[in-house]
């Protein structure tokens, strides 16, 4: 299975997002969708049109950044974590 | 005997005032939506929900609802796209609830409806379909529709703002739009009468007057009495022909408030550094200024055009934030004023909501 770890900033919108939890997934663009099912809206807070992930989203697979269509490994583990902006 | 509240949207999340029966001191909320940028909250009294209207740098464009003052939000963009191949919308920034459905305004300029209480939205593509598009120009703020005025009682007719293009009107429910921009100055411009390019910064509607309208624009204040098929400027007499918010009485459609900032490349605040909201009682012909309680020195403060509110209380409160974070009211239809609150993030729009 995936090991998905998603941000706080992220969990706090949508309260049905889990912080980590482990789907089956083949692609980023997959894990992403299996996450819309178990938490509805996910996919929109990170996936502009496009399709591309959000322009302030970085993804890692295996902590190498990753875009929609990076394949995933039955042991992959995917971070989402928001850019390093603010202000 | 009825409580106001405030309803303000912040660069930094949303934050409910309560000024309880009296209006003489205010509780300030903790900060809500998660710290999102949101740039309009309204009420809808059909339901008694709020909804505030932004976009996260991270997160992009949503609409949040509360059905509970505020205590909790969901919130959706589920439909608010123009589709893969189009531009991405980065905020949201106008919501507005008319006849049982919610509009959102958004960036770039489009028009977007929710017929299920904000769950997922629809795009209203006529306002996009019209034929001047192709030459939409972005302000200062982007290219964005910032006004969503509804006909109280046809569903069919709407008008929208947008910077930089103007005032558009639909009277088929959104299939089609009009460019309402006759009598406005484009002074950014060497044709001062284009069709659209007009850049107006806030359009409101007289009380009980359907086709009375106002606008506060880049280039003068302005009314209309057809729909804004024509428009006269009204600038005289005040201190600043340019600012960015502009609301009418709820009762009286002879009055209305602007609140002049200073020439755009002079730097856009409060002119000389004194602060004042300036009102007119006859449709434009002349003007008051009211600074009583207000900073008359070193106020280099800015107002953007959400950022301004008047309650329907017997004694109209009207209520203003700034771009640094002082949020002014006044209970006395505008001539003297408090501090309701202050050090609050740059504020972007301010909504007043009385609750029986």
């Amino acid at each position: 299975m995936v090991t998905v770890v998603l941000p706080r900033s992220l969990v706090a919108i949508i309260p049905t997002a889990p912080r980590r939890c482990e789907i089956a997934a083949t692609t980023v663009a997959d894990a992403i969708d299996r996450l819309d099912e178990l938490a509805p809206g996910i996919r929109n807070r990170l996936v502009d049109a496009g399709p591309v992930i959000r322009e302030h989203i970085n993804v890692y697979v295996d902590h190498e950044p990753a875009t929609l269509s990076t394949p995933l490994r039955a042991d992959s583990t995917v971070h989402v974590i928001p850019a390093v902006s603010g202000g | 005997m009825s409580r106001t509240l405030l309803l303000v949207g912040t660069r930094k999340g949303a934050f409910v005032l309560d000024g309880g029966r009296d209006r003489s001191s205010w509780s300030v909320s903790e900060p809500m939506c998660e710290g999102w940028p949101i740039h309009d909250l309204q009420w809808d009294a059909a339901t008694g929900s709020i909804y505030a209207g932004g976009g996260s740098a991270w997160y992009g464009a949503a609409v949040f609802r509360s059905d509970d003052l505020g205590k909790t939000w969901n919130h959706s963009s589920e439909g608010m796209t123009y589709g893969d191949d189009g531009p991405k919308i980065p905020t949201v920034w106008n919501v507005t609830p008319a006849n049982g459905s919610i509009f959102a305004g958004v960036e770039p300029a489009g028009l977007f409806r929710s017929d299920d209480g904000g769950a997922t939205w629809q795009h209203v593509s006529g306002l996009r379909d019209h034929p001047s598009r192709p030459g939409w120009q972005p302000g200062a703020g982007g290219l964005i529709c910032h006004t969503i005025v509804p006909h109280p009682t046809d569903d069919a007719k709407m008008f929208v703002a947008i910077s930089a293009v103007g005032t558009f009107a639909t009277e088929d429910g959104g299939a089609t739009w009009e460019a309402r921009n006759n009598g406005v100055v484009d002074c950014n411009s060497p044709d001062p009468h284009p069709e659209t390019g007009q850049c107006v910064h806030k359009l409101v509607m007289a009380a009980g007057e359907p086709d009375s309208l106002y606008q506060q624009n880049h280039c003068g204040v302005y009314r209309s009495a057809d729909s804004g098929k024509s428009w006269t400027d009204i600038s005289a007499g005040l201190s600043s022909e340019f600012g960015f918010s502009m609301r009418a009485h709820p009762r009286d459609p002879a009055s209305a408030w602007v609140i002049p900032m200073s020439h755009p490349e002079e730097g856009r605040m409060a002119p000389g550094g004194a602060l004042a909201v300036w009102r007119t009682s006859d449709r434009g012909d002349t003007w008051q200024r009211h600074g009583d309680g207000l900073p008359q020195e070193h106020a280099y403060v800015g107002v953007l055009r959400e950022a301004m509110a008047v309650d329907p209380n017997d004694s109209v409160g009207v209520y203003f934030g700034t771009s640094t974070g002082q949020l002014y009211g006044s209970i006395d239809e505008g001539r003297t004023w408090r501090t309701v609150a202050d050090n609050l993030p740059p504020i972007w729009g301010v909504e007043a909501v009385v609750l029986d």
